[in-house]
């Protein structure tokens, strides 16, 4: 579905992204795990439209997205959470919804997908009136993920979830992660939390400064002795 | 859409009686003849005023060369006035359109700046355009536009004030206006949910500097002249005042502000050295106490009330 092919992107002169390759097939979870700075929200960007890669091509079923802005790229089916939430503070939980079918413009549609994410995500329905700065972590989690979810995405990019949350709390989103994903949503996941992310995915890959280093089944890869070592804690 | 309607006639016509009880005060000369030139002011720093707020306080673009538009306007329609003999209105639109197309050309290029970057490239422009002006000997030079018909009057302010806020509002409550805001408040937000946050920032930076214009165009065509001095960036400032004054993202704050000020300006003018001192003081005071403005980014309606009773019965529930 999603395929990048030797990408290189670059912050000014520092070379963030050093010609990586990696596919996501339909119907799966992929995700990427490392450190901190090893490249994973980059690429994010770079697929979404935020950043321009140097070099390298993205096809996304078929066509060159590589270098597209943004918004196209929204319009062909993909929807990224963005690191740290980035809810609209100072809208309404509502109005955050309706901003994230902004591309949208099919009244009936909108309204069922929204029905959709209140079952999905009950508490954001409670607050709808509410200004999304007012909500806790977890619920900007969520409305971050309901308001991305409204654009009916095919493919669904989830940066650091799990980010400044409780442990109880990352295990829900996790779980409504797994539930969006088998109802036909595909998902690329950059994770810090190895072992949440490896324990939901389907496939992986192992990023260190700018380069794939390991890849594979993640099941597999959860139990490899050199990502235990590097990201399980033994 | 009923109900949106007979709210909008319903503001028509308050609009229509209020501007009848200050045209009849001013006819019978219970408004003398500074107080008219100070209504006059007010409306052309309601247009200002809002319309900067379009910019900086709807899309949060910082913008400080509001003075530089104003200008251009207040020149573009003198010349179509004066030179080419053309009436009013068509000098006034004139105005605006020279001013918001150099809006549009200069907002392309520098919107790609942020915060205070943005400001210092704004605040260079318009003094870049009121030094331009200055050495153009076509429009007077430094001794400034002379000889301008008198055209402006208390009901054209009017009109062209109540156009604004109109305008400004509508767009505001429409799917642009919602699209500017989630720029402000979150620029890479709003461009992950495919927004094109240059062609907003841009639009926003294009209509604001368009009804500089008409309020440049209106202040010339009252005071029979266009000067370099009258727009310099004090002028921007004055006007970036009443736009955070009254509250960034509020148009019942910028309208408040601007009327505020101008009678504080006005009952102050006999002491000028003390102007500028109360100003600053009103301001430092304000910053202190409430930082996010007058208003902050709420409007002033009934709506304010029947808001809060909601909100006290969810609680409830």
């Amino acid at each position: 579905m999603l395929k990048i092919e030797n990408i290189n992107v670059f912050y000014g002169a520092i070379h963030a992204i050093k010609g990586i390759s990696l596919e996501v097939n339909e119907g799966q979870i992929v995700t990427l795990i490392g450190a901190n700075g090893a490249g994973k929200s980059t690429i994010l960007r770079t697929i979404s439209g935020l950043l321009k890669p140097k070099s390298g091509e993205i096809t996304f079923e078929g066509k060159g997205i590589a270098g597209k802005p943004a918004q196209d790229i929204v319009k062909l089916g993909i929807s990224q959470v963005p690191e740290g939430r980035r809810v609209f503070a100072n809208m309404t939980v509502l109005e955050n919804l309706e901003l994230g079918a902004y591309i949208r413009s099919d009244k009936q549609g909108i309204k069922d997908d929204m029905e959709v994410v209140f079952q999905r995500f009950p508490r954001l329905k409670e607050r709808l009136t509410q200004l999304a700065g007012t909500l806790s972590g977890g619920e900007q989690q969520m409305l971050a993920m309901g308001r991305a979810l409204m654009s009916r995405p095919r493919l669904l990019l989830l940066d650091e979830p799990s980010m400044g949350l409780a442990p109880l709390l990352v295990k829900e989103i996790f779980s409504i992660i797994k539930d969006i994903n088998t109802t036909g949503t595909t998902i690329l996941l950059v994770e810090q939390n190895a072992n949440m992310a490896l324990s939901i995915a389907h496939q992986a890959y192992v990023l260190e400064t700018g380069r794939i280093t390991l890849s594979g089944d993640a099941k597999e890869l959860a139990a490899s002795e050199e990502v235990r070592k590097a990201y399980l804690g033994g | 859409m009923k109900e949106k309607t007979k709210k909008d006639l319903l503001s028509l016509v308050a609009c229509v009686a209020l501007f009848a009880v200050i045209q009849a005060l001013m006819e019978f000369d219970v408004i003398g003849p500074f107080w008219q030139l100070n209504f006059v002011l007010i409306g052309i720093n309601i247009i200002l005023a809002t319309s900067l707020n379009l910019i900086n306080g709807f899309t949060g673009q910082f913008s400080i060369g509001h003075a530089g538009f104003m200008a251009v306007g207040a020149y573009v329609s003198a010349v179509l006035t004066v030179k080419a003999q053309l009436p009013f209105l068509v000098a006034i639109a004139g105005g605006a359109a020279a001013a918001g197309l150099l809006g549009f050309l200069i907002g392309l290029p520098t919107l790609r700046l942020k915060g205070d970057y943005l400001a210092i490239a704004t605040l260079g422009l318009g003094e870049i355009i009121r030094i331009t002006i200055l050495n153009i000997p076509y429009v007077g030079g430094a001794s400034g536009f002379m000889g301008i018909p008198r055209y402006t009057s208390f009901m054209w302010v009017f009109i062209f004030a109540v156009f604004t806020i109109f305008f400004i509002k509508n767009l505001i409550n429409s799917s642009h206006g919602r699209a500017c805001i989630s720029i402000r408040e979150n620029e890479i937000a709003a461009e992950a949910m495919g927004i094109d946050t240059t062609k907003y920032k841009v639009l926003a930076f294009t209509i604001g500097a368009a009804f500089a214009g008409v309020a440049g165009a209106l202040f010339s065509h009252y005071f029979y002249i266009a000067h370099p001095a009258s727009f310099t960036f004090m002028r921007s400032f004055d006007i970036l005042t009443m736009v955070v004054l009254g509250g960034l993202g509020s148009i019942s704050g910028s309208i408040t502000a601007a009327i505020l000020l101008t009678f504080v300006s006005a009952a102050l003018a006999s002491y000028p050295e003390f102007r500028m001192i109360i100003y600053s003081l009103v301001l430092i005071i304000l910053m202190i106490y409430r930082p996010q403005g007058l208003f902050g980014n709420k409007e002033l309606s009934l709506k304010m009330f029947s808001r809060a009773k909601g909100g006290a019965k969810h609680d409830a529930a």
